[in-house]
């Protein structure tokens, strides 16, 4: 497992927040990954697909740079079995879709503004996240 | 390309790489609470949050948006079935890998399979969340 690295986890926290801050105060969009993901799949969200492809070229480029100065920023190896992979990928594309957000619509811009949706979100997903990595790694 | 939007990707993107939550093990070295459990991931949301909060502050005090028409209405006060059974779902998703939506979309450029194999799996299960919808509802 991984040492506790409150600095970078400092650091990295307010660029994240920034990041959603500058899409908010710019253009009066919430950035909530979960929906810039959806918008790539959706066939419905046609205006919004412009800001959404370059907020993730914005991010992709990003890490991409990482990629090359900074070895050790991303796991070389699957957290799991493939085929838990995937149905994790399934759940989290269903879920967040069905509750209209994940850790960054609701879980920082919509708790920032006391969203009684958004904050009962959150404490669902972290709660049931929590006892789910819990129990698997006891099986595992 | 939007500069704007581009630039809160890149912010995003420099965040989530530098915080570790890029990293599916790390996320779930906090989700597990069982073995050296690292409070990382509470740190870098409490940071966000921090910036966050300001931000919808600064929100409350302008008109409009600096190049967009209008800031996002009220967060809904709507409390339903879908919106809990769909953050639990999520919830079961990211305990199983430690992979939510933004920080795996940015860990594609590691061209690690797993991370393939989750975000197609994500945005399959948001097609058909959104293929079943017929409306569009904003994040959060």
């Amino acid at each position: 497992m991984h040492d506790f690295t409150p600095g970078h986890g400092v650091a990295g926290g307010v660029l994240i927040a920034l990041g959603l801050a500058v899409i908010l105060l710019g253009s009066g969009r919430i950035a909530g990954l979960s929906g810039i993901a959806a918008g790539l799949v959706s066939p419905f969200t046609g205006a919004d697909r412009a800001w959404r492809a370059s907020f993730l070229v914005g991010a992709l480029a990003v890490g991409a740079i990482f990629e090359v100065v900074s070895p050790g920023t991303y796991d070389a190896v699957a957290p799991h079995r493939m085929w838990v992979v995937a149905v994790s990928g399934l759940l989290v594309g269903v879920g967040t879709r069905l509750s209209n957000g994940c850790t960054s619509g609701h879980g920082l811009c919509g708790i920032a503004r006391l969203s009684k949706r958004s904050i009962l979100a959150t404490m669902t997903f972290f709660g049931i996240g929590v006892l789910t990595a819990t129990l698997v790694g006891r099986l595992a | 390309m939007n500069p704007l939007t581009l630039l809160g990707g890149a912010l995003f993107g420099a965040g989530v790489c530098i915080s570790g939550m890029v990293r599916p093990s790390k996320v779930l070295g906090f989700l597990d609470f069982d073995g050296a459990w690292d409070a990382t991931l509470l740190v870098v949301m409490a940071s966000a949050l921090a910036v966050t909060v300001v931000a919808w502050q600064v929100v409350a005090r302008l008109r409009t948006p600096r190049f967009g028409t209008a800031f996002p209405p009220p967060p809904s006060p709507l409390v339903d079935a879908r919106m809990l059974g769909g953050a639990a779902v999520f919830g079961i998703g990211w305990g199983l890998s430690g992979y939510c939506p933004g920080p795996a979309l940015v860990a594609l450029v590691a061209g690690v399979p797993a991370t393939f194999v989750f975000v197609a799996a994500m945005l399959a299960g948001m097609f058909v969340v959104e293929r079943g919808d017929r409306s569009n509802r904003p994040d959060a």
